[in-house]
């Protein structure tokens, strides 16, 4: 019962927030102070991991391969599994970051009648993670739109974009559906496959619930739970706190600091969890790194420099000793003064 | 630090990015928009706060039940009669959309499609 203290902790942050913000005064700190913080701690910790990363030496390539690396002219190369050039990585970190490219490498195995056993390309785990991970890019970019004013077009394009259906009012937003699924998909995958359940700890489930909760928190403030929300108030609060000359309407409803709160948990975790994916996938050296070691020497940063010792120099600092035990040497020694 | 060349500009563009609101606003927070309330009527159908938040769903029944069950029910307001109607009712107190919907739809990036099929009101200058 892995999931049951992540389950747990999401429901007491909501309950901290509702309880919290129901507290005269307390909406400040709710609204103001813990977004603030949560912002410059993602910020920083961010930066943070990232330099860290960055000073950790790497001893060799290791590109992960998957293909023909580059060699003689006949022997065709297979140029994005094992790139040998800075442009052959990009467009394979290219293809990583925007279409999740390594995850149609996901494979089932079955054992079926013979015994005969097949390794299958599953490619599940990239559809749910695609929907997800666009979903949530999508709903993080609309928002801009009650931090800025006035608003960019694109984010007007955006938004009519999400919202084409038209249905309802306000009308419902395509990524909000989209988002719930994959959230619910990548969450079942985590209970149904039994594989995957048994690698999947706390802190694999407790995003999932969080996202879950903002996402739930969100669509209920746009659609259901619309009392005092008055959407010109809370984007005079949301600009206050981007030109940091922040102001606390009077009541806003409580699912609305819910949902900030949850995000400000979000933000505040992000650089200390497996979120840091976002950052990391540009860090990681088999991906980032080109097939050439044949060509071009990779010199490992935490060699000790070593000077080249000749033998003849060799020689000259052991000559006494080899005379002495009887190694036959190339110059001898010097004849003594005192034997003359 | 490795890759130094890469990772200082990475971050660079990671920080811009994400503080976009930030220097896009120029620190300025700009005014509140105040739609312009009309002066001879003092009550709408609902309180402030409820039409502030709900509007567009009153707005969105409406439509459904008159267009789709024909039931363009009278409510009575200070001793005057209103149909469910946005140009009938809504229009004839709010008479300037310009000078009352827009000036929050647009501080708030929202663009309703009423006017797709809605005649607006002719702006009086």
């Amino acid at each position: 019962m892995k999931y049951t203290f992540p389950l747990a902790a999401v429901i007491a942050l909501v309950l901290i927030a509702w309880i919290g913000s129901k507290i005269p005064g307390m909406q400040y700190l709710f609204g103001v102070v813990i977004p603030w913080l949560a912002v410059a701690t993602f910020i920083i910790g961010f930066c943070y991991r990232v330099v860290h990363w960055a000073k950790s030496p790497v001893p060799f390539k290791i590109p992960t391969t998957c293909g023909q690396g580059y060699s003689l002219p006949w022997i065709k190369h297979d140029k994005l599994e094992s790139p040998a050039t800075t442009s052959q990585v990009v467009a394979r970190m290219f293809l990583e970051i925007f279409l999740f490219r390594s995850l149609w490498r996901n494979t089932k195995a079955e054992v079926h009648e013979g015994p005969k056993l097949t390794y299958e390309s599953s490619k599940w785990l990239w559809l749910f993670g695609i929907l997800f991970h666009y979903s949530f890019l999508v709903i993080i970019l609309r928002h801009i739109r009650l931090f800025v004013d006035p608003v960019p077009g694109f984010i007007n394009v955006l938004e009519f974009g999400d919202g084409i259906l038209q249905i309802g009012a306000p009308s419902i937003y395509l990524t909000d559906v989209t988002i719930l699924l994959g959230l619910i998909l990548l969450f079942g995958r985590r209970l149904i496959n039994r594989q995957v359940k048994y690698i999947s700890l706390a802190n694999d489930y407790f995003p999932l619930f969080l996202i879950f909760g903002i996402v739930v928190t969100g669509i209920l403030m746009r659609f259901f739970l619309r009392t005092d929300i008055d959407i010109v108030a809370i984007k005079r609060l949301a600009i206050g706190l981007a030109t940091l000359q922040p102001t606390i309407p009077t009541n806003i409803g409580s699912i609305f600091y819910i949902h900030l709160f949850l995000v400000s948990v979000l933000l505040a975790y992000f650089p200390f969890s497996k979120l840091m994916h976002l950052g990391g996938v540009f860090l990681s050296p088999t991906r980032n790194l080109a097939n050439d070691s044949r060509m071009r020497r990779h010199i490992n940063p935490w060699n000790p420099d070593i000077k080249p010792h000749s033998y003849a120099g060799y020689e000259d600092e052991f000559r006494e000793f080899m005379v002495d035990a009887g190694i036959p040497v190339e110059k001898e020694l010097p004849p003594k003064a005192d034997e003359e | 630090m490795y890759d130094r060349g890469i990772i200082i500009p990475g971050l660079i563009i990671f920080v811009l990015l994400v503080t976009f609101p930030i220097w896009y606003n120029h620190g300025v927070a700009g005014d509140v928009p105040k739609p312009e309330l009309p002066k001879d009527s003092k009550k709408c159908v609902d309180s402030v706060n409820v039409m502030r938040s709900k509007h567009m769903q009153l707005l969105n029944e409406w439509r459904d039940e008159v267009l789709r069950t024909g039931d363009r029910a009278y409510f009575e307001l200070e001793g005057k009669k209103y149909q469910k109607s946005l140009q009938n009712a809504c229009i004839t107190c709010h008479t300037s959309k310009k000078k009352f919907c827009d000036t929050c739809h647009e501080y708030a990036s929202v663009t309703p499609y009423c006017w797709d099929c809605h005649l607006a009101p002719v702006e009086s200058e």
